[in-house]
């Protein structure tokens, strides 16, 4: 299971006054924490409040100020392709990129991005309509994807299928088409891409958000996901991501494993 | 028609251990691949063959093996040396000694006898002690601080006493052998253990235990080839060279010490083959270090290892 960690997002009160103020501190604080707790990527977001002549120059600034932090590589995470440029330029390792949809312009964009720089990416199995309804439609979107990253050069290893993931407490009908989606993605290719969830969009707007988070990773571990942005500060979901790693022998047992999961 | 050969790409490697100083320095390990596939990844190092030395002549060894080393059994340094005039890479020194059923000698006597080994040869030294742990936990340190700077191998490390051995080398720049029975789990947990003590994992070597041809082979076979599928996924906590107890195993079976069985041939010869091919078998597990008894057995083997070694033209 790789966990990227969503902290690093101006989404947030203290990054967005961090980012305000160039205040370097708090996301240092973040990167280093999530470092600790067994992220193996960490996600950078410049938050809706930066004006899109300013995503650039501020993406440049968190990746730079969250690399002196932590050796892990970023996932950069904007809607805005110069700002992920920018991210990439400065970027120090293999970075991911955060996103491209299944709308050609975009993947005319954002592909041969990733094959320029060896970064991995996500897509999105979305497009300009929106998010589809059932499984069969997110695969579709998602094999629009695979055959474009194949025709760009992005290997199927570094392509990471996001099948979107709804609020459960409005969506409720999208969790089974979901968890399917992530089963199937696997026989689109071969070697197959893999696969990834935003995983706190699971919870907004519900009580108990961190318990409707760790059962869905768990139970989309067990369809075989390989990926989740999540929230790597709440140490109970990554012992839950540890001891699913065990169960589904993806690693070697061992009585240590919560630590050694967070030291990989 | 041609024929495209199957391929596999490992993320990760094995960790490179070095023992001894000088130009009789051994490397094992940092495979990129499984055992002798080098058209799939490199493999820097052969496997490196030791020869066992006794502090005391043995008492049970057959007539032929006695031979092998016949002066020198009352004297482990000359023993020592003539390990070393055979060609091994490594000797083993075993500590039977300090057993406390036995002579019990004390850590300080038995410092000296390794000390003195040291002093005869050039090529890298391996200590074992008598295999009761608490004893072991007493010796092995003592040992440690007589061979200080002498980059040797220490064992067997278990769970149960680990401690004292591990900061024995610690504080006298050794490696160490940690010893896990037929358990992967366990070897795993040992291995975090002894990091967590601050031992570099690439001074660790996992004696996984194993059994000889027909007594349990396969378990350390398989035990073996997990530990080095689990490395080259990147577990670098089972990424440490694996040493081979052969010697202990093979020359204790049935095979080995029955004189008179004319349907199984001559004794010497079938002795030395169930030897070597223990050996042999473990090394294609992914075994680094051999530990054998007759210096025919460390020819055969060695001539084996030169032939695995040859890189493979696809």
């Amino acid at each position: 299971m790789i966990l990227i960690g969503e902290r690093i997002n101006g989404m947030f009160k203290d990054v967005r006054e961090a980012i305000l103020n160039r205040d370097p501190e708090p996301v240092k604080r973040h990167a280093v924490l999530q470092t600790q707790n067994g992220a193996r990527y960490l996600d950078i977001n410049t938050g809706p409040t930066v004006a899109a002549e300013d995503q650039p120059a501020t993406m440049e600034w968190l990746v730079k100020v969250t690399q002196e932090a932590s050796p892990l590589p970023c996932c950069l995470d904007s809607t805005n392709p110069d700002a992920i440029e920018a991210g990439l330029k400065v970027h120090r390792g293999k970075a991911m990129i955060n996103s491209t949809t299944a709308d050609q312009w975009k993947m005319d964009i954002y592909l041969p991005m990733a094959a320029r720089y060896g970064a991995a990416i996500i897509g999105l199995a979305m497009n300009e309509k929106g998010v589809p309804k059932d499984a069969n439609d997110r695969l579709a979107l998602a094999m629009e994807i695979v055959a474009n990253a194949d025709a760009y050069g992005v290997p199927m290893e570094e392509l990471y299928i996001d099948p979107l993931v709804l609020p459960v407490n409005v969506a409720q009908d999208h969790g089974p088409e979901v968890l399917e989606t992530i089963r199937q993605v696997k026989l689109l290719a071969s070697p197959s891409p893999r696969t990834v969830v935003g995983l706190s969009n699971i919870s907004q707007r519900c009580p108990n958000r961190p318990l409707i988070n760790r059962t869905f990773l768990v139970m989309g571990m067990a369809c075989g996901l390989d990926a989740a942005i999540a929230d790597v500060e709440d140490n109970d979901l990554v012992d839950m991501a540890a001891t699913a790693n065990i169960i589904l022998n993806k690693e070697i047992y061992c009585d240590s494993y919560l630590k050694t999961f967070r030291q990989r | 028609m041609s024929v495209t050969i199957a391929k596999e790409r490992w993320s990760s490697k094995c960790l490179e251990t070095v023992l001894g100083t000088g130009v009789k320095q051994v490397k094992v390990g940092g495979d990129c691949t499984l055992p002798f596939l080098h058209f799939e990844g490199e493999i820097p190092n052969p496997p490196a063959v030791a020869l066992e030395v006794f502090d005391a002549p043995p008492q049970e060894w057959p007539d032929f093996l006695s031979a092998a080393y016949e002066g020198v059994l009352g004297d482990p340094a000359a023993w020592a040396k003539k390990c070393t005039d055979y060609g091994a890479d490594l000797v083993a020194l075993r500590l039977t000694r300090t057993h406390p059923d036995g002579e019990n000698v004390s850590p300080e006597e038995a410092a000296r006898v390794a000390a003195s080994v040291a002093e005869a040869v050039d090529v890298p030294l391996i200590v074992l002690g008598c295999g009761v742990e608490e004893k072991d936990a007493a010796v092995l340190p003592e040992v440690a601080n007589a061979l200080s700077g002498k980059n040797c191998l220490l064992g067997c490390a278990t769970q149960e006493n680990y401690k004292s051995i591990v900061a024995g080398c610690i504080a006298n720049g050794h490696a160490v052998i940690a010893s896990s029975p037929l358990d992967i789990n366990l070897a795993k947990q040992l291995n975090i253990l002894i990091t967590e003590m601050n031992l570099e994992p690439e001074r660790i070597v996992m004696d996984p235990s194993i059994g000889a041809l027909g007594y349990g082979i396969e378990y350390a076979y398989s035990i073996i080839e997990r530990m080095r599928t689990g490395a080259l996924m990147g577990d670098k906590m089972l990424a440490m060279p694996v040493v081979l107890l052969v010697g202990q195993e093979a020359w204790k079976t049935k095979e080995a010490k029955t004189p008179d069985a004319p349907d199984w041939g001559d004794q010497k010869k079938r002795a030395i083959l169930w030897e070597v091919a223990t050996a042999t078998g473990l090394l294609h597990a992914g075994g680094h270090i051999a530990i054998v008894r007759h210096p025919e057995s460390l020819k055969h083997i060695k001539a084996h290892i030169n032939k695995m070694m040859q890189p493979q033209q696809y």
